[in-house]
């Protein structure tokens, strides 16, 4: 049984298990904390840094969904510097791929689309970088577009915690990373792919999608993560 | 000294036009030409996508008429998957259509052209608009408008939106029509029809007052092709396409729309970046024909309902030849319009659940052919194994009127321009005729940028010496 700890987020008063992390915390009490890599079942990485918070006495930025809770400690998630991080990477996952949500398959059940709107971006400050990406239809049910991805790896993760498969991981460095398939081939010809779609449902944007689905057809059903880690938590 | 006078941009049509109109050293008219100033690139940046896309993609190409992009495109599409659609989702299709054949028609007759026709084609550019119409009139303007929603309303209550909707899916539509937007289509349905008769009533009154024009704009002699259904009676959906010549004998019957290839060519022209499409058969350039309205009511044998042919004798007492009766055309197709979709929402499965056939692809080639509000409309697809496009080619009912426009407007100039120093009167002439076949620039180049016409008068040595904008 772990400790009970006190802290305060944005000058509201709440408890916690001590082994919990702020966005536990934050969303335990109704307390809004945006997320787009973070998903209920997988591990948590971090990588977005959406979730940044400011915790009091700390100068850096934390990543609410990796960050533990502390007794005494005051955590803000609605700064005027975090609003201005937040919109900032928005932005910039729109300039580095190529999204465009009129004919978007997941328009309208989009996580990335929705971050947008929460953040009242109706135009982007940075040059759009237009990259030369492709779209991987060789898998016989599903679709894997390039240009809609934007690495949060919930694919890769979903694949090798939940399924078990690892077909799904990350390929190059920096701006060059994009997901693969087993050793970088044609999805269709994966040995290791299940054709579960776990990776489909997890998708936050319209990079994964069921083939035939047409424009604001693809409504994604992450939450039956959530069942399954409850499940398995329930067989230990 | 020979001048070149150019009108750029061109106003009151849809996308970004010029034209050119070359004097020679006594300053009459030696030649001019329609240029369309934008190109867009449809058919190149669709390469690669998944062909679910591509209806939605398309419908893009144009915010006037996207239904019938989102029509040819889907058709193409179902001859991708290789299926027969449920006739629900065929009929369905064909209303919004229909519906979207009404609101076009409307923005073209009343927003577009009423003005020269009410106002006069020589008066103040200033008031020579919608607005200057309602002052006048308003009882005209109200009508238009009036139309213009009942068209967009009935697209928004099938569609769920009035701009772009993305109902139209490969195989059909993607949800079935409620018997709540049935019935308030049909109760719109008597309305429509009183408000475009009256403005009918009052055209046939006030056409003889155009007879110069009429005249002039008649000058150039084409073939007229337009989609025609089995009893060769209007159609706007499925069906074959027809072609009759100049003096309105048919020329050929029962042409398959999918090998369209077989028949049509696209030349390109150094002025334009819209192409040029011609009839095979009678080679370039002598295969020029006109598409939209009046070629549609030119080849049929009716159009099938009842009021709208009331209309056709007078109709065809009309010089066939001439251009400016478009206008008419378009209205009598606005009163077919409310009638088909009448009759077509009294059809009993047309509220059927069963409005979709979901399959995967089965063939690598997919035409599909429509009527746009505008003319005959063309997508052609082909797709790799997978279901990714490797080629599209569009033929837009613009680039098949063409070189019509590009030749009537050498016969208005020459017509109307006759000293090297230009005026609004003749100016605007040149342009009627041009929004006379309601041009969709921006769909024929596939544009960004506005619609507005430019005229420049050229010397001989190329420099403009004169040019008139708005």
């Amino acid at each position: 049984m772990s400790g009970v700890v006190t802290l305060k987020i944005n000058g509201i008063d709440v408890g916690a298990q001590e082994n919990e992390t702020i966005l536990d915390v934050a969303r335990e009490n109704d307390i809004f904390i945006p997320t787009l890599c973070y998903l209920e079942g997988l591990s948590r990485i971090g990588a977005c840094r959406l979730c940044l918070v400011e915790v009091k006495g700390i100068s850096k930025l934390l990543p609410a969904c990796a960050t533990t809770v502390a007794e005494g400690m005051e955590v803000f998630t609605d700064t005027d510097r975090l609003r201005k991080y937040r919109r900032l990477i928005v932005e910039m996952l729109f300039t580095e791929g190529n999204h465009v949500c009129s004919v978007c398959v997941a328009n309208g059940h989009c996580e990335l689309q929705t971050l947008a709107q929460q953040h009242e971006i109706d135009y982007v400050s940075l040059p759009y970088l237009y990259p030369q990406r492709t779209v991987d239809a060789s898998h016989e049910r599903f679709v894997f577009d390039h240009n809609r991805c934007v690495l949060c790896t919930r694919c890769v993760r979903v694949c090798d915690e939940v399924e078990g498969a690892h077909t799904w991981d990350i390929r190059g460095r920096g701006i060059e990373s994009g997901v693969i398939t087993d050793l970088n081939q044609p999805w269709g010809t994966s040995v290791t792919c299940t054709s579960c779609g776990k990776c489909v449902q997890a998708c936050p944007t319209g990079a994964l999608f069921m083939k035939g689905k047409s424009v604001g057809e693809m409504v994604h059903s992450p939450s039956f993560l959530t069942f399954l880690a409850q499940m398995r938590e329930a067989k230990k | 000294m020979a001048k070149t006078l150019v009108i750029d941009p061109v106003t009151r049509i849809e996308g970004h036009a010029k034209i050119t109109i070359y004097l020679d050293d006594a300053g009459e008219v030696q030649n001019a030409h329609f240029h369309v100033t934008q190109v867009r690139g449809f058919e190149k940046f669709c390469e690669g996508r998944p062909f679910h896309e591509m209806p939605s993609l398309m419908a893009r190409i144009c915010g006037i008429c996207p239904v019938s992009h989102l029509l040819a495109s889907a058709k193409a599409c179902d001859g991708l998957l290789a299926v027969r659609i449920p006739v629900p989702a065929a009929n369905l299709r064909r209303i919004l259509n229909l519906a979207q054949m009404i609101q076009s028609h409307a923005l073209s007759f009343f927003y577009l052209s009423s003005p020269d026709l009410l106002l006069g084609m020589d008066a103040e550019p200033a008031a020579r608009n919608l607005f200057g119409v309602a002052q006048q009139q308003p009882q005209i303007a109200r009508d238009g408008v009036r139309l213009r929603q009942m068209g967009q309303q009935m697209i928004e209550m099938l569609g769920g939106k009035r701009i772009h909707p993305s109902w139209v899916v490969p195989g059909g539509v993607n949800a079935p029509l409620s018997a709540e937007h049935r019935d308030k289509i049909l109760a719109m349905i008597p309305e429509g029809i009183t408000t475009v008769q009256r403005t009918i009533t009052w055209f046939k009154g006030v056409i003889e007052k155009y007879a110069p024009e009429i005249q002039t704009f008649s000058r150039v002699k084409t073939l007229f092709m337009g989609l025609v259904n089995g009893d060769g009676n209007l159609e706007f959906y499925h069906g074959y396409l027809r072609l009759g010549d100049a003096a309105g004998n048919i020329i050929a019957d029962h042409l398959d729309p999918v090998a369209y290839q077989d028949y049509i060519g696209e030349a390109v022209e150094p002025w334009s970046y819209l192409k040029s499409v011609f009839y095979k058969p009678q080679g370039y350039p002598a295969g020029i024909y006109r598409v939209g309205p009046l070629a549609r009511l030119n080849v049929v044998n009716a159009c099938g309902t009842p009021l709208a042919d009331a209309e056709m004798p007078f109709f065809r007492t009309l010089d066939r030849q001439s251009s400016f009766h478009y206008h008419y055309a378009r209205l009598i197709e606005i009163l077919h319009g409310f009638e088909k979709v009448q009759e077509l929402l009294h059809t009993p499965d047309i509220l059927s659940q069963r409005v979709r056939a979901e399959a995967m692809p089965n063939s690598n080639e997919g035409i599909g052919v429509a009527e746009a509000p505008r003319g005959t409309l063309i997508h052609h697809y082909k797709i790799d194994d997978n279901g990714l496009i490797t080629h599209a080619n569009l033929v837009i009912a613009t680039g098949h009127n063409n070189l019509a426009m590009d030749r009537s407007v050498y016969e208005v100039a020459k017509e109307y321009v006759k000293s090297a120093h230009m005026n609004e009167g003749m100016l605007n002439r040149v342009e009627a005729v041009i929004r006379t076949f309601d041009p969709c620039l921006s769909c024929s180049t596939h544009a960004i940028g506005q619609m507005p016409l430019q005229l420049e008068l050229i010397a001989p040595d190329g420099t403009v010496v004169e040019t008139l904008a708005r």
